[in-house]
């Protein structure tokens, strides 16, 4: 292990950081310049974010153990130091993001990164930001990287302007605001009762915590839970997000989608860790909560997708379906969920991010006309020869294009409803599985009533979404007047093949990514080694520390 | 002074939520800056409320942890001030724009019907 080695950990927040400083200062102009360091950076960023799964992921010296990355900015001793924690967890949210963000970047060189300024840069920061946030190990810092996301989410939900955007983005803007500061009261509550913001010592500091603070411990927790429910688009705090999602430029909102996923990921890392088995007298507070509102937000999202007209809309909704699904299977607190809840979670994260961009595709050429300054959805009509920024063709029209785009939706809509041959199937086939598994020990023997209603609605939202896409599918890709083909490119058409081709591997290599995903959630349910890891992280260099 | 900070506190939380759930642009931006201010006091009592104490032990010196102030609330309320400055600052670009291309200043971009 080398000491440079030890600094790979800080590159996923430093390389978008430098990226997108650089290129604030590079004129508009030098277009080509600018696309080569984005998509080197998101390229970059994608072989690190391997690179740690693959280290993190390797067997330690002792046999069996998770390992745990720490890296203390500023070399200070831990707790004092603000540290930078990688584990399973975290890793794969980072290759999950990378992933995305080179799609999503490289789908954008089309036709969207001129859409509006500073599109690129502020990509680099909202990558930033999200790498942060997976990567933090200390609640107070969690919120910054949450503020950096956010503020570069708001520039990139307003990106293309239009009356549309304006008004999503105004009711998003508002929304996250005023959860930004649920999030400091919670963060402030729980550092008044404990003394310490860093995560694992916080867990250590729990199970301590005197009788007559634990309310105001709790109280803390419950409000800081719902600063990451809105975040993941939990019913009845989710009403924003498929009007958003809807009006965001495409390659954004599929950056979005992963946007939600933080919530999600910040709930599984902190209740699991804070109030796990061992958390004294809090132990799973809020759980029975957690699963309610998954449900809740899983039959929201369901009859939403019903409703939609729009199939923006329906993605949308979509999202939700999804937060909720990995909500309420992770509540049951069964580590053998939780493993293909985290499958599920990144096969649908991959479809959705894939969807967003193929509708934009569908959608070319049905409404025809509208404005061409305001770069909505509706304004890439017909009317593309006209537009003097098409002029410089990248790639050349597909022939055969509608069979391409009705291939790859159909894949979304397999991946979405869960069924077979793709990742979806799989992953809510193992989700039921492991909810209906023999009890393990210590459990409870029979079936409780929330897994017969999680079966339920995870089958009912599956027939939805097939329904409801099967619908979408048929008004776009059947009853197209032919003379309207729209046209697209190869470098729009290769990110959404990508993803689905991404499903189609986890699919593939279902054994391997569902034993990652088995260790991610046992090391979620035996957080001592996190703790140990990060506590008891040497002075001086950084190294994998194995727990036992 | 503790219940001077506390109604204090509370008269601008109660004022800001108030305002938040207003149908106007220019009021909901000004219920957010004194909710922000409302959890910025917050945040600072949450080190306990002390009145002239030194948050840093002097060099070499061996103090007792009650007769000095907390010094990190106040580190963090430095980041929240900052941060809820800046954020206000980009939400009234974003009304300006939906007042320029709406034409109202409703939260909903139109007029409710009468």
């Amino acid at each position: 292990m080398t000491r440079w080695l030890d600094h790979l950990l800080v590159l996923p927040v430093l390389l978008p950081l430098l990226a997108g400083a650089v290129m604030l200062l590079i004129d508009e102009q030098h277009r080509l310049l600018k696309t080569a360091i984005s998509i080197g950076t998101v390229v970059a960023l994608t072989a690190v974010a391997l690179a740690l799964l693959l280290l993190v992921d390797a067997p330690s010296a002792e046999a069996g153990s998770p390992a745990v990355w720490v890296y203390r900015l500023g070399d200070w001793p831990t707790p004092f130091a603000i540290v930078l924690v990688a584990d399973r967890l975290s890793a794969l949210m980072l290759v999950l993001t990378s992933v995305l963000a080179l799609a999503s970047i490289v789908f954008s060189v089309a036709r969207w990164d001129r859409a509006g300024a500073h599109f690129r840069a502020m990509f680099q920061f909202l990558l930033m930001g999200l790498n942060g946030a997976f990567l933090t190990g200390d609640l107070f810092n969690l919120f910054v990287w949450f503020e950096l996301l956010l503020a570069a989410s708001y520039g990139l939900a307003l990106h293309g302007s239009g009356t549309r955007r304006v008004r999503a983005g105004l009711h998003y803007i508002a929304v996250n605001l005023a959860t930004s500061l649920l999030f400091l009261i919670g963060v402030s509550l729980i550092y008044g009762v404990t003394g310490t913001l860093n995560m694992a010592d916080l867990a250590t500091r729990i199970p301590e915590v005197p009788a007559e603070s634990r309310g105001l411990l709790e109280a803390g927790a419950a409000v800081l839970g719902i600063a990451f429910l809105v975040k993941a688009g939990m019913w009845p705090l989710s009403f924003w997000l498929p009007t958003t999602y809807s009006a965001a430029a495409p390659p954004v909102a599929a950056m979005f989608s992963v946007m939600s996923k933080l919530g999600v990921y910040v709930v599984l890392r902190l209740w699991l860790l804070l109030f796990g088995a061992d958390s004294g007298a809090s132990a799973s507070f809020g759980g029975e909560w957690l699963a309610l509102a998954g449900m809740a937000t899983i039959v929201f999202g369901a009859i939403g997708v019903l409703a939609s007209q729009d199939i923006a809309r329906l993605a949308g909704f979509s999202v939700l379906i999804s937060s909720g699904t990995v909500m309420a299977a992770v509540a049951t607190a069964q580590v053998g969920v939780t493993g293909p809840a985290l499958y599920y979670l990144v096969s649908s994260t991959l479809a959705i991010g894939a969807l967003f961009m193929l509708i934009e595709l569908l959608e070319r050429g049905r409404e025809p006309g509208a404005d061409v300054f305001a770069v909505t959805r509706e304004a890439y009509g017909e009317d593309d020869e006209d537009d003097p920024m098409q002029t410089d063709e990248i790639g050349e029209a597909i022939p055969a294009v509608m069979a391409i785009l009705g291939i790859c939706f159909v894949g979304c809509t397999l991946v979405l409803a869960g069924l077979p041959p793709l990742s979806g199937f799989i992953a809510k086939f193992a989700v039921l599985t492991a909810l209906f598994g023999p009890p393990g020990p210590g459990m409870t023997v029979g079936i409780p009533p929330l897994a017969w209603a999680l079966l339920v609605l995870l089958i009912l939202s599956g027939l939805t979404t097939l329904i409801a896409m099967t619908r979408a599918g048929m008004r776009t890709l059947w009853t197209r007047d032919e003379r309207t083909l729209p046209r697209v490119r190869v470098i729009e058409i290769a990110p959404i093949v990508i993803l689905l081709l991404a499903t189609a591997t986890l699919t593939v290599q279902a054994e391997p990514v569902m034993r990652y995903m088995q260790a991610t959630a046992s090391a979620l349910y035996a957080p001592q080694s996190y703790i140990r890891g990060v506590l008891t992280a040497p002075l001086g260099r950084i190294a994998p520390k194995g727990g036992s | 002074m503790e219940l001077i900070l506390s109604l204090a506190i509370g008269t601008l939380a109660g004022c800001g939520v108030w305002l938040l759930l207003r149908p106007r642009t220019f009021q909901v931006i000004m219920g957010l800056v004194l909710l922000s201010y409302a959890i910025n006091l917050f945040i600072l009592c949450v080190g306990r409320l002390r009145v002239g104490m030194p948050p840093f032990l002097a060099k070499g010196q061996i103090g007792d942890p009650t007769q000095f102030a907390d010094p990190l609330p106040q580190s963090l309320v430095l980041t929240a001030i900052v941060i809820s400055f800046a954020t206000p600052a980009l939400f009234l670009v974003v009304l300006l724009a939906s007042r320029g291309l709406t034409g109202t200043d409703h939260v909903d971009g139109r007029e409710p019907e009468q």
